[in-house]
């Protein structure tokens, strides 16, 4: 049960990532990767927002992990940045290949600490 | 049909979901096998991220080498690329995991995780771009070698129909 969920999710997951990313890439032309950053901070923030929904308002298994390993697992991505970033390197804009990687950590790590605060916030 | 971009041809949006589904259950069962331990390295994730971004890599550059996209490549490239290793990997949880390690007083080993994971990882993929890019002229030096394998070489040779076989 909770693996079939997982799955589900996980493709819806992957699913959204595809639409927004061409989306996105539809509408800005410069060479900063934009899309999967957006995705990666908006991915962070709903599996921050999860995990205090989780830790502070009971929410609970199976649908928890369905969406937090499944759907923001799913929709969010790591290689798709790592060999953006290696594409950045080889077009010889280093700067931003740095500001790109490095950037997306300190922006999901803030927006997955920002979701766990608002609801703590909201749990006192 | 033809006119409409990938991101909104349903058939391509569910083929994504599907190698989505595959690969978020492949990082499901060996995040399973090998739980996180309280304020521990989060070792499922770092090594289902890394080896993700070497295999993005690799396989992004063999089929960019190939020349020009054709419908089956780019639905292989979909349905591997963006579906399954883009399901298999995840920011989200890497993110949460460094932000749960600085909760529990873990900052250092939260700090870490992310730096190594990125820096590692930015290493993997371009290994792996590397390698696809290696493995392409290899292929070819060979092809050149051997014209039994290869069949016409050149841009006069084929024509059409060499592309439309694929």
């Amino acid at each position: 049960m909770i693996t079939l969920l997982v799955l589900l999710f996980g493709g819806l997951g992957a699913s959204t990532r595809f639409v927004v990313d061409g989306s996105i890439r539809g509408r800005w032309a410069r060479v900063f990767p934009l899309a999967t950053v957006t995705i990666n901070v908006t991915g962070s923030l709903l599996i921050g927002l999860l995990n205090g929904a989780h830790l502070f308002h009971g929410f609970g298994s199976p649908w928890f992990t369905a969406v937090t390993t499944g759907f923001c697992g799913g929709y969010t991505t790591f290689s798709t940045a790592m060999v953006e970033t290696v594409r950045l390197v080889q077009a010889g804009e280093r700067g931003v290949a740095v500001a790109n990687a490095l950037g997306t950590l300190v922006l999901c790590v803030a927006a997955a600490s920002a979701g766990v605060g608002l609801m703590w916030l909201t749990g006192r | 049909m033809t006119t409409r971009p990938a991101h909104l041809t349903p058939s391509l949006i569910l083929l994504v979901g599907l190698g989505g589904a595959a690969g978020t259950g492949a990082r499901y069962a060996l995040t399973s096998a090998v739980p996180p331990v309280d304020g521990g390295w989060p070792t499922a994730t770092f090594v289902e991220n890394l080896v993700g971004a070497f295999l993005l890599g690799l396989l992004l550059e063999l089929l960019v080498r190939r020349g020009p996209e054709s419908s089956g490549t780019r639905r292989l490239r979909l349905a591997l690329g963006t579906g399954v290793l883009g399901g298999f990997t995840t920011f989200s949880t890497l993110a949460i995991e460094v932000e749960r390690l600085g909760a529990a007083g873990h900052v250092g080993t939260g700090l870490a995780y992310g730096l190594v994971s990125v820096v590692l990882g930015f290493l993997a993929a371009l290994l792996g771009v590397l390698a696809g890019a290696r493995h392409h002229s290899w292929r070819a030096a060979r092809l050149r070698l051997d014209p039994d394998v290869a069949g016409p070489v050149g841009p006069t040779a084929a024509g059409g129909v060499e592309e439309d076989a694929r």
